[in-house]
């Protein structure tokens, strides 16, 4: 055990109270110089104020903003509608026939994406679709300006969540001496 | 002692009454709302580099405004099991225990309501009242965190009373008066080794009652690190748990109210009151000065009473009482003993 430093007694107490301070003085007087003594606490303190001022750049890694879908990757299996805790995915398809692999071979039967929707207005970002997806094709993208004045509104179609697809970030490196290989995003 | 009112003479009882009542209000609701708006607001944030409130008026200024309007609007909701008339009276006798420690505050030379001649035993006594209503609240609440919060602000306000008026024995020693007027008085004229340059502000003399003064005071508030009572974390709320809307609008103001009594007793006992010095005590002008100086001194205390509710954890309940019993009222005693014998030795 680390022996106590017995400089005064309650000399925590005192600790304590400078910390404050001099927070409460950084914020309140951020400036140097002649200009000091002029209070300018939205500078000095670590808040941003978000909708008149856009917040710092940070990579946001595993961000959970929005979910993108890559259409062509989708096979209909319905994995994530069935798994989403509140039925927020739509999905439908249709069977079709789809040319051989190789000459001679058989058609295959395929399923084709009629339809795919995520109602944000339900979504609770548990991300269990994307992590189910068997086939890559769906994505956390770390964008999260998406907010609307009709609720109807928040029901993004195919088309909406492809374009989301463009913002999804590359994922990152694993941890020093990881056998598992690092996942690509599938451009 | 006559109780003139700035200097006027107003011999109708009624013109009298509505003055101090009118007068009481606008102390409360400005000391409450000073203390709110600076300190709880801003002065926190700053502390925790945030910015607080910044939407309702220019720099959240108004957010106040906003809360009253919001805690209005709110159903006045009763327990189901509670004791209804005791539940809609104990805000009440709160907010009078604070309405009436101003009474007795001197704001300036003919500037007061009542002039007691035991002003400060008066206050005392009176913002002792308040534990009545907490008791009452967490009693008729029927609810557990309310009985638990009320019994424990019980025990922690009749501990934390003791400290705080055996420190207030200290300046009354020294001034030879009860009186607060007297007080103020004592303070301006008072010398420093026969030095009458700018008085004798009794903290001078007495830091050490004036440091158990605060602590006492931050116990009596029942605000951290002394908020066992209404420790959200296990309690809710304590007594306040079940009131909502205007009754606990009563309650939040009553707190912050107390609040800035407290530190305008502390400041007057202390710091001098509403003199300056190098002005005539009975100079006019003081009548206007007077409760400026006094409101300035009052947000200072304040400000320290603040600093040291947004930076200490809370106290464990036997750490709080051991704290009041074994350091607080053996300093106070010890405090009043050098004071009689510095009082008699010079």
């Amino acid at each position: 055990m680390p022996r106590r430093s017995r400089s005064f007694p309650l000399k925590g107490l005192f600790v304590g109270l400078k910390t404050t301070a001099r927070i409460f003085l950084q914020t309140m007087f951020p400036k140097r110089g002649i200009k000091t003594l002029l209070p300018a606490p939205t500078i000095g303190a670590v808040t941003v104020q978000y909708p008149y001022k856009s917040p710092p750049e940070v990579p946001v890694t595993r961000a959970r903003g929005v979910i993108a879908l890559k259409s062509e990757n989708c096979t209909v299996c319905m994995l994530c509608a069935r798994s989403c805790p509140d039925w927020c995915i739509y999905i439908e398809g249709h069977k079709t026939k789809a040319p051989p692999r190789r000459p001679g071979g058989k058609e295959r039967t395929v399923s084709a994406l009629d339809r795919f929707e995520i109602d944000y207005s339900l979504c609770m970002y548990c991300g269990i679709c994307v992590e189910v997806c068997p086939f890559d094709a769906l994505f956390w993208s770390p964008e999260f300006e998406y907010s609307e004045t009709r609720l109807a509104d928040l029901l993004h179609d195919e088309e909406r969540l492809n374009e989301w697809f463009e913002t999804v970030p590359e994922f990152e490196p694993y941890e020093a001496g990881s056998v598992a290989k690092v996942r690509k995003v599938p451009r | 002692m006559i109780s003139s009112v700035l200097a006027i003479d107003w011999s109708n009882y009624w013109q009298q009454s509505i003055f101090r009542v009118l007068g009481a209000a606008i102390f409360v609701i400005l000391g409450a709302g000073t203390f709110v708006i600076a300190f709880l607001f801003k002065m926190m944030s700053y502390m925790q580099s945030r910015l607080g409130p910044m939407e309702a008026g220019p720099h959240g200024t108004l957010q106040l405004l906003a809360e009253v309007g919001k805690w209005l609007q709110k159903e006045d909701l009763v327990p189901a099991r509670a004791d209804r008339t005791l539940f809609k009276l104990a805000p009440y006798i709160i907010m009078a225990s604070t309405f009436l420690v101003v009474v007795v505050m001197p704001f300036g030379p003919d500037a007061y309501f009542v002039s007691v001649d035991t002003g400060i035993y008066l206050a005392l006594a009176l913002s002792s009242l308040s534990v009545l209503g907490i008791i009452i609240a967490g009693w008729a609440s029927a609810s557990k965190y309310s009985l638990l919060g009320g019994l424990r602000a019980a025990g922690q306000l009749i501990a934390y009373e003791l400290p705080m008026v055996l420190a207030v024995v200290g300046v009354v020693i020294q001034a030879g008066t009860l009186n607060l007027q007297g007080i103020v008085a004592a303070q301006h004229q008072g010398e420093i080794f026969g030095w009458g340059g700018i008085g004798n502000p009794f903290i001078l003399t007495q830091l050490v009652g004036f440091v158990v003064f605060l602590i006492a005071t931050q116990a009596e508030l029942a605000q951290p690190p002394f908020d066992m009572p209404v420790a959200e974390s296990e309690l809710v709320t304590g007594y306040m748990t079940e009131y909502s809307g205007m009754r606990f609008l009563l309650f939040f103001i009553a707190e912050f109210a107390s609040a800035a009594v407290f530190a305008a007793l502390a400041a007057t006992l202390f710091l001098g009151g509403w003199a300056i010095p190098f002005v005539d005590l009975d100079d006019n002008v003081m009548n206007v000065v007077g409760p400026i100086v006094l409101f300035v001194k009052m947000m200072l205390v304040g400000a320290l009473i603040f600093w040291v509710r947004f930076t200490f954890p809370r106290f464990r309940e036997d750490q709080l009482q051991a704290f009041a019993w074994k350091a607080l009222i053996p300093l106070a005693l010890v405090n009043i003993l050098a004071t009689m014998v510095l009082k008699v030795a010079f």
